[in-house]
């Protein structure tokens, strides 16, 4: 609900200064991104000459052919589309488990409710927010015993292992709210736990999986204390190839190249929120914010 | 909902069903006991060890500890993650808030405005990071471009400056979380019942006094939801650092997340390494715990 009166549609001074406020904070926040796209399609030659602000005068794709191809990262110097293609081959896995395993149990925490649900649900909720430095000494052990040390699969058992928890939150809150009748009669006439769960639970949780589905993306796309603590090599994620590129270069920077390999590792997170953005924010805000 | 779903007595089929419920729980139940609780309780024992290189199992009481309270890097480390927290949290929530209020007009281009706001929560820290390092570089930044703008006295090279350099973080971190903090607040807002407001209206009270008096109060449990989350996001705040400082110059910019790193993994400190990890668990379960309780118990009443 809102203060404003039904007069203030129309464009008075205070009303114009509201816009220019809003504008400029969208510039503000545009800006950054703004100056990594163009920096990225400028020849080094003009970025040493300044003027950060400025278009690009000589349009150049160099930089992000080089980015994806050929910029040395460590020894290697094939750029970073290894890297972006173990990111999907993290993601891809760990959402999807991770997302059932969530489902499931949000499932069974609401409409098969057992003495202690609470306190397994407080445990599995929990794990959300440990600070992961408390898990990296004892994970990257039983990594290396089970010979999954600077792998992928690795980093997928990882992220499954730590996304349960919010993906769990999240389909639990969801199917709170789902109707304990449509279950109860479900039952009265014979249908089973999956069956339940695979007819009438799931074709009604398309909202629910956006958002988990979103959520679960970007933290693993964006994660890099996990890559970079068990992963550092070979099968390292972008955002560790990407840190290693900028960081620890020698010479001259590249700034452009930096640029663009920064935008090749924030393009699929960027696509995902401006296509779906908007029904994550409904679902998300439907379920953590009361009041 | 509850385990007498099922009636009684019609064999192996239904004992199954009984369980099935449990069976399909356990697997994660098992997976966050080990890997959640259990190494918790390994680096918490870990914390009271001899262990350097490799893990060693003999108690050594406080030794790690107290080598850990006696670091400089680790004082740097409390203070800088003080800062840094207090300011992150400060600004995005009244930012935050602000950017609330003002799209809270009825205002025209509402949701183009609100993506603009929130776009740079989708970004990794590591590219937020990697991109205000160029923005603020001293040579050739925003620096040189203010410069070539016609201010040529015009200096601004926190990034490298030890004492100025966390807050360059704070800037960059507060960019990408300030709109996901205004999307709670909004989503607040809407959610505020209107009699009164519209009382307040009738009765002619001025927008300023009606936020001030009536809609900020009702706000409460968003302000503790977001403290919480940013609070949060605070301690366990790595990749930005390391992206756009690296923890540099020196050690002026190392936070408590940092220093764990580094002692974990590049100067072979696990014991000291894990009683940093303890520390900040433990500020941490002493600002979620109570705060799931309460979120956890409400349906009840």
């Amino acid at each position: 609900m809102s203060a404003a009166t039904p007069a203030a549609r129309r464009f008075t001074p205070a009303r114009m200064l509201l816009y220019a406020i809003l504008l400029f904070f969208a510039v503000l926040y545009l800006l950054p991104l703004y100056v990594m796209l163009t920096t990225s399609f400028k020849t080094l030659a003009e970025i040493q000459q300044g003027n950060m602000l400025a278009l690009p005068r000589e349009w150049t794709a160099a930089p992000w052919r080089e980015a994806w191809g050929s910029a040395c990262i460590g020894l290697e110097c094939s750029g970073v589309k290894g890297y972006f293609f173990n990111s999907i081959q993290i993601v891809v896995p760990a959402v999807l488990i991770s997302g059932l395993l969530g489902a499931f149990n949000g499932y069974v925490l609401t409409k098969w409710r057992f003495r202690g649900h609470k306190i397994v649900f407080g445990l599995i909720l929990f794990s959300c927010f440990i600070p992961f430095q408390i898990i990296l000494l004892p994970m990257a052990r039983v990594l290396g015993i089970l010979h999954l040390a600077n792998s992928t699969s690795g980093l997928v058992l990882v992220h499954i292992v730590y996304g349960i928890g919010f993906t769990t939150l999240f389909f639990r809150n969801f199917y709170a709210s789902f109707p304990d009748e449509l279950v109860r009669a479900a039952q009265l006439d014979g249908a089973g736990f999956f069956r339940i769960f695979f007819r009438i639970l799931l074709p009604a949780s398309v909202p629910i999986i956006v958002v988990t589905v979103i959520w679960q993306f970007t933290n693993v796309w964006n994660d890099f204390l996990f890559g970079v603590s068990f992963a550092s090599g070979d099968s390292a994620p972008i955002t560790v190839a990407l840190n290693n590129l900028v960081n620890s270069s020698t010479g001259v920077k590249a700034y452009n190249v930096n640029m663009a390999a920064a935008m090749v590792a924030a393009v699929p997170t960027l696509i995902v929120y401006i296509l779906a953005g908007k029904y994550f924010l409904r679902g998300l805000m439907s379920g953590s914010v009361k009041g | 909902m509850s385990d007498t779903a099922a009636p009684p007595g019609k064999g192996a089929r239904e004992r199954l069903q009984r369980w099935l419920p449990k069976l399909v729980l356990s697997p994660s139940c098992v997976l966050i006991l080990f890997f959640v609780y259990g190494f918790i309780a390994w680096t918490s024992y870990i914390s009271f060890s001899n262990s350097g290189m490799l893990p060693e199992y003999t108690w050594a009481g406080l030794r790690q500890w107290s080598r850990l309270w006696g670091s400089w890097t680790w004082g740097i480390a409390l203070h800088n993650i003080w800062v840094f927290g207090l300011l992150y949290i400060v600004s995005c929530t009244l930012l935050g808030l602000l950017l609330a209020i003002l799209l809270d007009q009825r205002i025209r281009a509402e949701g183009a405005l609100r993506t603009v706001y929130l776009y740079p929560m989708a970004l990794s820290f590591i590219v937020t990071g990697t991109a205000w390092q160029w923005f603020l570089n001293p040579g050739l930044g925003l620096e040189k471009t203010v410069q070539a703008l016609g201010w040529e006295s015009f200096s601004f090279n926190w990034l490298i400056d030890s004492n100025m350099a966390i807050y360059t973080v704070v800037i960059a971190a507060v960019w990408q979380a300030t709109g996901f903090i205004m999307a709670m607040f909004l989503a607040g807002l809407r959610g505020i019942d209107g009699e009164m407001i519209k009382a307040a209206q009738i009765d002619g009270a001025p927008a300023w006094k009606i936020y001030l008096r009536i809609i900020i109060p009702q706000l409460r449990p968003v302000f503790l939801s977001a403290v919480v989350v940013l609070a949060h996001l605070a301690i366990k705040s790595f990749d930005l650092i390391v992206a756009m400082t690296g923890g540099g110059p020196g050690n002026a910019t190392a936070v408590p997340a940092t220093f764990m790193y580094s002692y974990a993994f590049s100067r072979n400190e696990m014991g000291i390494a894990a009683a940093s990890a303890v520390f900040m668990l433990a500020v941490i379960a002493a600002l979620i715990i109570p705060y799931l309780y309460s979120e956890l118990r409400e349906p009840r009443s």
